[in-house]
């Protein structure tokens, strides 16, 4: 099982063509990933990677069979790209683009509202670094080697500080089922929410980790939802204690600017709903691991 | 990015927003001239810079006559002024907006944002406006009327209207009300804004609405597509290590402290700067170098952090997942001889071909201080610098 991605999800990379698209194409090819086809406007019929480029994404799907779509548009085409998949039939699209506008998402996420539940798309990013099932297969940028299969869920913004994550877990021989890479941006097509629910469905998972930061109301619900609607264990970090208010860190969506946004007030607010808290982003590791032992003794 | 007041005044103005008679002045004879202009009596003279609460601060006057505009505009041009808002440097003043004085009978607030819940742009108002927006959601809660617009629709007419009686407003001013929300809302949706701020939005004596201060700011990922906005773009207001990192493709926030550090991915980012904090130092800087970064984008991240003369020691922690260890070892290595180093230097390298810039780190003989973890490349940091920093 896993979440959103397994060994048999049919991949088309939208955006194959590129040197960027190509060089992490052939990454998830090498790791197992079922890509079966790219999607580059105008080079339809030509051949990348051994798999066939389509010119738009309704043929990509009929030709292909894909459920899932990864992109690597710029920013200026990634709105329009993330509605074609839509459009087309796709499930799962993750987007890594990073600098898309803010009001583009907002009409992408109103347009996808348009669509019956059962044919809905889920949208992973933008400005993620993509999601993994380890052992199975991925979609994005991130270093498969540093994440073991195992049954503890990751969540989080930011690529770079879930690797942190998973190597930590890596090095205390904590295995992974899927890690979710929800990307940076103040609009993003899912919330840590949506991704907790996911985790509390799926049985190859055991517990979450969840890596958040300053900015924005979404760890705030996710950890309502976790006390409420899981019976999962669910621990966290939130990134930024030392950042000052007002200022944008990196991410778009990095920014404290309204109550409950800063660190300090959503490691309170995580607490309050039961949610363990790493003290510290090197004590992630750490966190997960005392999570498991008291899951075991509770059972 | 931020624009000047008077430069949101000139847009909101052209969507039809009604605001006060005014001109730009860059010397005290322009601004003298300004007044004169207005008809010589009464006129409001206001620094133009990017932060709110400059009234408090001293930058914002009324006046008397030109030669009063004239005393105070030079009083005020080329010092800098510091607000609630900005750093202990102030933001500079070198442009002065002066308008005719108005006859204040009610002061409002009205705000657009993005809301992060809905992901909708979200009108904010209140009928006691002068306050800033954090003071009114603190002290008068209950003031605030909040609307959400949804993007398919637009602004609807009897939202509007609501929010117009939800002020307090009668007669005329409804109909002006809604013009006004209308305007914001259309500037806000076709220049890809991320904030339309009028406080106060006041109502005269002779019950006109007119919009006594105005404040935009847009989204950086729209500028593309926004020409006339990029050129609105005042670099003297602009941190000049900020500006000179954005050029070179580098996220940078200058901060207090004296460890300076350079990371790949902004959640990293953030989280090293915590974890200086729990070892007992302070950031002097978030800096994210984003993916593939070349070993010369490596080369500028150093001279951005060494732009600040407080950084004491300088802390490199990389997980490279797009990046390569090895090319961000060459441009450590190409720092060393091309900036001139005399600090100590703490680098952390994971992730892919760490093995091969590892190797490199150690052959180079150049002093630089390694780490295998997160804490323990903190704990370096803290514990290289200088005794007489440590100490303080």
């Amino acid at each position: 099982m896993a979440i959103l991605i397994t060994e048999e999800t049919r991949v088309v990379v939208q955006g194959l063509s590129g040197r960027i698209g190509q060089f992490h194409a052939q990454e998830m090819i090498e790791y197992g990933t079922k890509v079966v086809a790219g999607v580059t406007p105008g080079k339809g019929g030509s051949t990348v990677l051994n798999r066939p480029v389509f010119n738009t994404m309704r043929e990509a799907v009929a030709e292909t069979g894909a459920e899932a779509s990864l992109l690597f548009v710029p920013p200026a085409g990634a709105a329009d790209a993330m509605m074609e998949a839509a459009e087309a039939g796709i499930r799962t699209a993750v987007c890594v683009t990073d600098g898309i506008p803010a009001q583009d998402m907002m009409r992408v996420k109103r347009f996808l509202r348009r669509f019956p539940r059962e044919r809905k798309m889920r949208l992973i990013g933008p400005n993620c670094a993509g999601i993994i099932s380890p052992g199975k297969g991925f979609m994005g940028i991130m270093p498969p080697h540093i994440y073991i299969p195992g049954r503890v869920g990751i969540v989080g913004r930011s690529g770079t500080l879930g690797y942190e994550a998973a190597s930590q877990m890596q090095s205390l021989g904590i295995g992974v089922s899927s890690s979710i890479g929800i990307g940076g941006d103040p609009i993003n097509g899912s919330s840590f929410r949506d991704i907790l629910e996911l985790f509390e469905a799926d049985p190859e998972t055991d517990a979450v980790m969840m890596i958040g930061e300053i900015g924005g109301p979404q760890e705030a619900e996710a950890a309502v939802f976790a006390r409420d609607h899981m019976t999962k264990p669910v621990a966290a970090y939130i990134a930024g204690l030392a950042a000052p208010k007002g200022r944008q860190m990196g991410h778009a969506g990095a920014i404290i600017s309204a109550f409950g946004e800063s660190a300090q007030e959503k490691v309170a607010l995580l607490s309050a709903c039961g949610i363990d808290v790493a003290p510290n982003p090197s004590a992630m590791g750490d966190t997960v691991a005392r999570m498991l032992s008291q899951t075991s003794k509770a059972a | 990015m931020d624009i000047h007041e008077h430069q949101a005044k000139e847009i909101l103005a052209a969507f039809g927003v009604p605001v006060p008679t005014g001109g730009l002045a860059f010397s005290p004879e322009q601004a003298a001239f300004r007044c004169r202009e207005l008809g010589g009596g009464r006129c409001v003279v206001k620094a133009q810079v990017h932060s709110g609460g400059r009234g408090e601060a001293g930058g914002v006057k009324l006046c008397n006559g030109d030669a009063e505009v004239r005393d105070y505009a030079a009083k005020l041009l080329g010092t800098s002024i510091v607000t609630k808002q900005t750093t202990a440097q102030g933001k500079r003043v070198d442009r002065l907006w002066v308008e005719e004085a108005s006859q204040i009978a009610r002061e409002l607030y009205l705000g657009f944002v993005l809301d992060r819940k809905t992901e909708r742009i979200m009108i904010v108002a209140s009928g006691h406006g002068g306050m800033e927006i954090e003071d009114l959601a603190e002290n008068d809660p209950d003031s605030l009327i909040r609307m959400v617009i949804d993007p398919a629709a637009g602004l609807a007419e009897y939202q509007a209207r609501e929010l117009a009686f939800g002020l307090g407003l009668e007669g005329k001013q409804i109909g002006q009300m809604v013009t006004v929300l209308k305007a914001c809302y259309r500037a806000y949706r076709d220049l890809d804004a991320m904030m339309v701020e009028i406080n106060p939005l006041v109502v005269c004596e002779d019950g006109s609405l007119v919009a006594l201060d105005a404040k935009m700011s847009f989204d950086t990922n729209a500028l593309f597509r926004r020409p006339t906005v990029a050129a609105l773009r005042d670099p003297g207001q602009e941190d000049p290590r900020e500006s000179f990192a954005a050029n070179h493709g580098l996220a940078y926030v200058g901060l207090d402290g004296d460890i300076g550090c350079i990371i790949n991915g902004a959640g990293l980012a953030m989280a090293s700067m915590d974890m200086i904090q729990l070892a007992g130092g302070e950031p002097a800087n978030f800096l994210d170098i984003g993916g593939g970064a070349s070993p010369e984008r490596v080369c500028q991240a150093f001279r951005t952090v060494l732009s600040d003369c407080n950084v004491s020691v300088i802390l490199v922690n990389i997980f490279a997942g797009i990046n390569r260890c090895d090319w961000i070892a060459n441009g450590v290595i190409q720092a060393f001889k091309e900036v001139g180093i005399k600090i100590p230097v703490v680098v952390r390298l994971s992730g892919t071909n760490v093995e091969a810039g590892r190797k490199l780190i150690k052959e180079s003989g150049l002093p630089i201080i390694s780490a295998d973890t997160l804490a323990q490349a903190a704990e370096a940091a803290v514990g290289a610098r200088p005794p007489a920093i440590a100490a303080e």
